[in-house]
């Protein structure tokens, strides 16, 4: 099947611009955003709201996102909605962008914003055929190519050297991005809400490889106080804060490029710090505990995600975007590779029950866990807030849902050690 | 957890008539139940009234009641099938209502059933509006402020601190009936008044008005394990103010952030929880502030509604079906997605297309009706189209209304100045007609925030409506039609004909835009409803139209059937035509590959396993056409039936057959031959039949003319209609002046004409008085004539046949007689042409057998018949249109072996008709019921059958189906008109002998008296309330003193003497009699209401017991 457009009678720079994908395929649209050239793994996000949330989220760093939702910035862009301090996708692909933004929390169209943040996007694309194109082979390396970058010499560059262009740009696969996206310096989270102003019921450093705002609001929220530190923060910068827990967040890149971030969480895991992962930070406790990781054909990305909590059997309705999982044995309990089964037992906690990828993970003899979706929803369901509770008691108790936990165990508080 | 073990029989529950408000989803979700709970190996006993459905097919359920929804009926049966659990969630508020009269009475307890799917204490929490009130508070929303109230005066007093407008809303109502909102207080008595009367428990809430709110609903699940998943979320475009019934909605909900989305996920899905919805679907209705974003929840329907019907239909996933498993026990991770087959129920549908539902309404039938938009459902239909964007699907959606005047149009200049000022006061004011004034506005220069401050529609949707105007705009003025130009034209939804008119183009231009649009290679793609955006992969061929890049349609090899549908439901064209398209590829499925094409999201032949294929599109001649293109490139067509679908695809035969389309069954030229009374006259003039005198005409002269010939009164109308279109019997000169100059009138403004002219010409028949009026539905494959059904209206002729009860075998004709009719339609069916079905409709007077009508298509009593008679006449008019002979059929079963249904034996059941009236929805702008009088107009929206050993009980129970049933004790009014004063004697006598008391108007008293029959002279109301405050008649009506009323109208005059106590017997929902047949039918059924309990058989034992006959007579 191709799915390429049959090119414009003349070129119209102003007016056009062309989707350039790894395998050849090519599909042209109109500008949308700034105009340029950009690349980046293309993915696709099945959310029916939550742009504003999604181009944030450090997560999509180097990569273009294609929208199945056709209708883009109807409500254009607030304050309040970012997960992060910029736009993070290279490049942005939808079928139909809003000519007036409206709602009452608004500041400005979507258009602007990327045009302002030099964001490269295409827009009057079938998203629909480029999705089944990427179900169906899988993610892939792609440009987007608008106004000058569509010409050489006073003539449209031919397909072929676009084509070529994209090949030539860096994989995912590899890729260690994290440390791209993470905040340069640490910074604090105080509790809020009910708890504003009042001691912090417990302090927990957040590692940021690529944490999105509602994170850290999460915890504090429930009277905790964050520390959000850099990716490259070693095990003696977290000691120094005192925490009670330990938080990796999600981010970008190829869990398996993640030394540093294993090492570290080795760390923490063999101090008995309580332990909590989200999307990244789960396939760098799957890859801690010495389970593989492996890149999905086309992930998951999107906010409708079923995912079923194996101790109590329901189900939650998740927001997730990932494109590696962890490779863990589902229904059974198993002892972690690592090191002769230095971590002792863990459990497949929670599973997809569209794919049964592997979505979450319960260690039995350490306090740790971490589900691969975003509880932090933002976009997305609040299906699975508990999980930040779940934390908090695996902090106050030592155990919470870890019941496995023996005596043996070294305390499981870093300020007991 | 699995399913339990403890159910093995369901009683489920339907809805009974199609009334405004409840309509034909409720059989689409009662069918899909059945399927699943016989999927699941379970007893399945069904009970709904409405012959015309196709839950009530004897071969869905195992046993099928067609009885009457009243708590007597329901409890015999559940004595003598003994079910384990009753099913009532979905079959609408009727079904719930009933259940709760079940339990309050104590039957469900007596017999050890359980009500599954529901508890009571959740309906009432759900519906309560205090306990439910409480419940959003609990939860952390919002209710608006409000008050409960259960007199007028406590109403008065809460306006002080509610202040007005002031929203009224009556307890346990559907579709909003009885609510309304008041703007003084005046109007607040009034629709207090009404609103007491209506609520079942007296009980009616008044809250401060959130009237231009943005209006949200949200449809969510729930098991046993409390999982919950939302649906669907459907906006809509008409703000807070317009029944949601009535408002055109979108899915998904586009204005919302993610946070704000959420929010309302959240809301809902708390409380869904807190109010303990047990397992299954429910409805939450919110409003959010425009400006602050605060949130109200509005209302919830603890069960499957209107919206889950739309939201099954918008996202692929069948909330019915899965609704019936989780009442058994499922857990929704159990059921599978039977779109993608490998992912589970326990999901959220997410869209890549935009849907949208435009309401349909009838107010062309209740002249006298306000038309504005309230909270009271008006609609008497919608349709819903998709589109890969707004602006398409709004477009396609407005073209599948099939009704002048409902889309866009770029006709005459745009408005200007005091135009545009007048434009805008109009838009504020919601009608049927708004968003095209809307559209006028934007196109006439009006800014956005002028729009919006008017209609409070959200800016958004009005700048896409704008961005219509500028794609328009942009077609006008191009210098050619270039690929670009088209692209973008039909991107944002501008049919071919739409363009042709902005370019100018005359009669022919529609097929001329098409030969360029073909010539440039712009034609649509079909994508996929999967429920998931692609992510994985759809097993079900669920299609729509749009114009992007890649099509989805997979090639086939076995020969496709397309099967056209009747598009929204209409008065006239309703539910019965999309049982007979049902029908149709139930016989072709397996041989043929069915191809359904149809845009009403109510309908069961929209379900997306009915057919092989679906095609959700509006059934015009260019979204036809290109889906039978689309199916060509895909494999062999063996053709096109559009014969069942009613008028809707039945107008599109010609062109279609001009196209190169085949047209299965009856020829577009027989088709014409019984439209064109020239050619029709010349068919029963060769076989020596009798028709009234008739004539046709295009002008006003020349209808004179013909009128004067034939002499008054005659009966006028356009011919291709239907439903009785604009029909009426007129009496003068004058009146036929009026009459011709509004039809003149109304094909100017009619967009799907090309001309100002009349369409096409007006048929004048003679009018037959007094005379008796027989039905007929046959089938015909060229050689052979099968009788399907002889129906004899209740009502004398003159009233639509839609309207009139009618009852089958015919009680009153003989076996000549019914020899004659069949010889009759016999040589009709032979001279015409027909290929399948053909409906006659007869006259006889005096012995003479007029022919008034024949209609070589599925009519609406197709259903009916096939019910009554056991044969499915629809599946066999389908394998008549595909070859087979009635010979054949006769041979493979699918009709019996010998007879027919004009052949019952002396021991057949008797089957009444009768048709539902929706008077009570329309009132005037003074607020007063529309007239009620029967005519030649169709107005009722649904029927129900009564189904009994002699016509007595069967007609009894065609009452009890329809309104509740006949009065035994109390009062009669009677007050008839001269003509009818001598046959009223003897059926008056029976009743005062049956005890009732009698209360007539001094002429009807006197003639009584001088019989012999003692009758009480109560007050006319023009002469006002005595000296002493006597009442009038309108009084004890209204005060509810009188229990039945007997008025036949006298004048000939719109506005005949009766029209206020017909009004007020309609507002009390008393029985009303207006005709002297229909008097003696109800004085034989009092007769039989009083001769003790209905017995109940289900269909499936009459047709057993018929057999039993057969074997036995053969013996």
């Amino acid at each position: 099947m191709s799915i390429s457009t049959p090119s414009t009678d003349a070129l119209d720079t102003d007016r056009t611009a062309v989707l350039v994908l790894e395998d050849g395929t090519t599909l042209t649209g109109r500008p949308y955003g700034a105009l340029g050239t950009t690349f980046g793994e293309i993915v696709f996000n099945t959310g029916m709201t939550g742009y504003q949330e999604t181009l944030t989220d450090p997560s999509y760093h180097r990569q273009i996102v294609v929208m199945t939702a056709p209708h883009i910035g109807n409500t254009g862009v607030n304050d309040d909605d970012p997960e992060s301090r910029k736009i993070w996708v290279s490049g942005f692909v939808v079928r139909d962008p809003a000519r007036r933004a409206s709602n009452w929390r608004s500041v400005g169209s979507l258009t602007d914003e990327l045009v302002e943040q030099g964001v490269v996007g295409i827009s009057d694309v079938d998203t629909r055929a480029l999705t089944r194109h990427l179900r169906d082979r899988g993610v892939m390396r792609a440009g987007v190519f608008s106004g000058d970058a569509l010409v050489r010499d006073g003539y449209p560059r031919p397909t072929e050297e676009l084509v070529e262009l994209v090949r030539s740009a860096p994989a995912m696969a590899g890729a260690d991005l994290a440390r791209e996206v993470s905040t340069p310096t640490a910074y604090v989270v105080e509790p809020s809400g009910d708890f504003a102003g009042r001691e912090p019921l417990k302090t927990v450093v957040a590692v940021d490889l690529g944490i999105k705002s509602m994170t850290p609001q999460r915890l504090s929220e429930r009277g905790i106080r964050v520390h959000v530190v850099p990716s490259w923060s070693t095990i003696e910068d977290i000691l120094a804060l005192d925490p009670d827990g330990v938080f990796f967040s999600n981010g970008p890149g190829d869990p398996s490029a993640a030394t540093h971030e294993v090492e570290l969480l080795r760390e923490v895991l063999d101090r008995r710090l309580p332990y909590f992962g989200i999307c990244f930070g789960n396939q760098i406790l799957g890859r801690a505990l010495g389970f593989g990781t492996y890149k999905l054909a086309y992930g998951h990305r999107g906010i409708n995600q079923p995912v079923m909590d194996l101790a109590t059997r329901k189900v939650e309705i998740t927001s997730q975007n990932h494109g590696f999982a962890v490779d863990a044995p589902i229904g059974e309990q198993a002892t972690a590779p690592h090191d002769g089964g230095r971590y002792g037992r863990v459990v497949v906690s929670h599973v997809g029950l569209n794919d049964d990828v592997v979505e979450g993970l319960e260690c039995l003899d350490i306090p740790a866990f971490s589900v691969q979706y975003h509880p932090e929803a933002a976009a997305g369901p609040h299906d699975a807030a508990y999980l930040f509770d779940r934390f908090l008691d695996l902090m106050t108790s030592g155990a919470a849902s870890a019941a496995g936990l023996s005596a043996a165990t070294p305390s499981t508080s870093a300020k007991e050690n | 957890m699995p399913r339990r073990t403890d159910i093995n029989s369901v009683l489920v529950i339907g809805s009974g008539p199609i009334v405004i408000g409840q309509a034909c989803e409720f059989d689409y979700s009662g069918t899909q139940a059945i399927r699943a709970l016989k999927e699941e190996g379970l007893r399945v006993v069904l009970v709904n009234s409405n012959p015309a459905t196709i839950m009530t097919d004897p071969e869905f359920a195992d046993a099928t009641y067609v009885e009457p929804l009243t708590t007597e009926v329901l409890t015999t049966i559940i004595a003598k099938e003994r079910p384990d659990a009753v099913l009532a969630t979905l079959g609408g508020q009727t079904a719930l209502n009933a259940a709760i009269a079940l339990d309050e009475a104590g039957v469900l307890e007596k017999y050890g059933v359980e009500l599954i799917g529901a508890n009571i204490a959740a309906i009432e929490k759900g519906e309560d509006r205090q306990q439910f009130k409480d419940v959003v508070e609990k939860c952390g929303g919002e209710s608006a402020r409000s008050e409960i109230i259960h007199t007028v005066e406590e109403a008065v007093a809460a306006a002080e601190s509610l202040g007005y407008p002031m929203v009224v809303r009556p307890s346990f109502t559907m579709g909003g009936l009885g609510s309304g909102i008041a703007y003084d207080e005046q109007d607040l008595r009034r629709i207090v008044g009404q609103g007491l009367h209506y609520s079942p428990t007296t009980e009616v809430l008044l809250e401060e008005s959130i009237l231009g709110w943005k209006e949200y609903e949200l449809e969510l699940m729930r098991d046993t394990a409390d999982n919950v998943v939302v649906i669907c979320s459907i906006e809509n475009v008409d703000p807070v103010g317009v029944h949601t019934g009535d408002s055109i909605t979108v899915a998904p909900a586009l204005t919302l952030t993610d946070r704000e989305f959420q929010k309302l996920r959240d809301i809902g899905i708390a409380v869904i929880r807190e109010v303990g919805v047990d397992t299954g679907g429910c409805n939450i209705q919110y409003a959010v502030h425009p400006e602050t974003g605060r949130v109200i929840v509005i209302e919830m329907n603890p069960r499957v509604s209107r919206s889950s019907a739309l939201a099954s239909k918008a996202t692929g996933f069948p909330i019915a079906k899965i609704a019936a498993k989780l009442a058994i026990g499922y857990t929704l991770d159990e059921i599978p997605n039977d779109i993608t087959g490998s992912t589970p129920a326990s999901f959220e549908p997410t869209l890549d297309y935009v849907v949208v539902k435009v309401p349909r309404f009838a107010f062309e039938k209740f002249p006298a009706a306000d038309d504005t938009l309230t909270t009271t459902m008006k609609s008497v239909g919608e349709a819903m189209a998709m589109g890969r964007n707004f602006t398409e699907a709004l477009g396609k959606a407005l073209r599948s209304i099939d009704k002048g005047g409902a889309v866009f149009h770029w006709d005459g200049e745009p408005a200007s100045g005091e135009e545009l000022d007048a434009l805008l006061a109009e838009i504020s004011r919601p009608t049927e007609g708004r968003l095209v004034a809307t559209q006028q506005a934007l196109r006439a220069g009006a800014s956005i925030e002028q729009v919006f401050e008017a209609t409070k529609i959200d800016p958004w949707y009005l700048d896409q409506i704008q961005l219509v105007n500028e794609v328009a705009a942009a077609v006008a003025d191009a210098d050619a039609l270039t690929r670009d130009v088209l692209v973008q034209a039909k991107r944002h939804g501008l049919s071919d004909a739409q363009i042709a008119k902005l370019r100018g183009m005359g009669a022919a231009g529609e097929s001329t835009v098409r030969e360029v649009r073909y010539a440039l290679d712009v034609r649509p793609v079909y994508k996929t409803v999967d429920t998931c955006a692609a992510e994985f992969e759809a097993k079900t061929p669920y299609h729509y139209s749009t114009y992007d890049l890649e099509t989805e349609v997979s090639p086939r090899e076995r020969p496709a059937v397309l099967i056209l549908g009747s598009g929204p439901n209409r008065i006239g064209q309703g539910i019965e035509f999309d049982y007979s398209c049902v029908h149709a590829t139930l016989a072709l499925k397996g041989e043929y590959e069915t191809v359904m094409v149809n845009c009403n999201p109510e309908t069961v032949s929209t379900d997306y396993d009915t057919s092989d294929r679906l095609y959700f599109e509006p059934l015009t001649f260019e979204d036809v056409l290109e889906v039978y293109q689309a199916e060509l490139a895909a494999g062999p067509v063996a053709g096109v039936i559009v014969q069942l679908g009613g008028q809707t695809p039945l107008s599109l035969a010609q062109r279609l057959a001009d196209a190169g389309l085949p047209i299965l069954g009856t020829s577009p030229e027989a088709i014409d031959a019984a439209e064109d009374r020239g050619v029709f006259g010349r068919v029963l003039a060769d076989a020596g039949l009798p028709a009234p005198a008739f004539g046709t005409a295009t002008s006003l002269a020349q209808a004179r003319e013909v009128a004067e010939g034939i002499g008054y009164p005659v009966l006028v109308r356009p011919s291709y209609v239907l439903g009785g279109r604009g029909m009426e019997i007129v009496y003068s000169a004058e009146q036929l002046t009026g009459y011709v100059e509004r039809a003149l009138h109304a094909a100017a403004t009619d967009d799907r004409t090309t001309t100002g002219s009349l369409p096409a010409p007006l048929l004048i028949d003679r009018f037959l008085d007094d005379a008796m009026e027989i039905d007929v539905d046959a089938l015909y494959d060229g050689t052979e004539l099968y009788l399907g059904g002889v129906m004899e209206h209740i009502e004398e002729a003159g009233i639509h046949s839609g309207d009139s009860a009618c009852v089958l075998p015919p009680v009153s004709l003989s076996e000549a007689e019914i020899e004659r009719i069949r010889r009759s339609t016999e040589a009709i069916a032979k001279g015409v042409g027909v290929r399948g079905l053909l409906n006659v409709q007869y006259a006889l007077v005096s012995d003479v057998l007029y022919v008034l009508e024949a209609n070589p298509r599925a009519s609406r009593t197709v259903p009916f018949v096939s019910k009554a008679t056991g044969v499915s006449l629809a599946k066999a008019a389908a394998r008549v249109m595909v070859g087979e002979s009635i010979a054949d059929l006769r041979t493979s079963g699918v009709l019996p072996a010998e007879g027919d249904g004009g052949l019952l034996d002396l021991d057949s059941p008797i089957a009444v008709k009768e048709a539902v009236l929706p008077f009570k929805r329309f009132r005037t702008t003074d607020g007063v019921v529309v007239d009620t009088v029967l005519g030649p107009e169709m107005r009722s929206t649904g029927e129900v059958m009564g189904f009994d050993r002699d016509f007595p009980r069967a007609f009894a129970k065609s009452q009890a189906a329809a309104f509740g049933g006949l009065p035994t004790s109390g009062s009669v009014f009677v007050s008839v008109a001269d003509r009818d004063k001598r046959s009223i004697v003897f059926p008056i006598k029976r009743l005062t002998e049956l005890g009732f008391e009698i209360l007539a108007t001094q002429g009807t008293a006197g003639v009584l008296r001088r019989n012999g029959i003692p009758a009480t002279i109560v007050r006319k109301f023009s002469s006002g309330r005595g000296a002493d405050g006597e009442p009038t008649i309108v009084d004890l009506i209204t005060e509810g003193k009188v229990d039945m009323v007997i008025n036949t109208p006298s004048g000939q005059g719109a506005r005949a003497d009766g029209y206020e106590i017909r009004a007020a017997t309609t507002a009390a929902d008393k029985p009303i009699v207006t005709t002297t047949q229909q008097l003696a039918a109800a004085v034989q059924g009092i007769e039989a209401v009083l001769a003790g309990p209905f017995d109940v058989w289900s269909l499936q034992e009459h047709t057993a017991a018929s057999a039993a006959r057969k074997a036995g007579a053969g013996a």
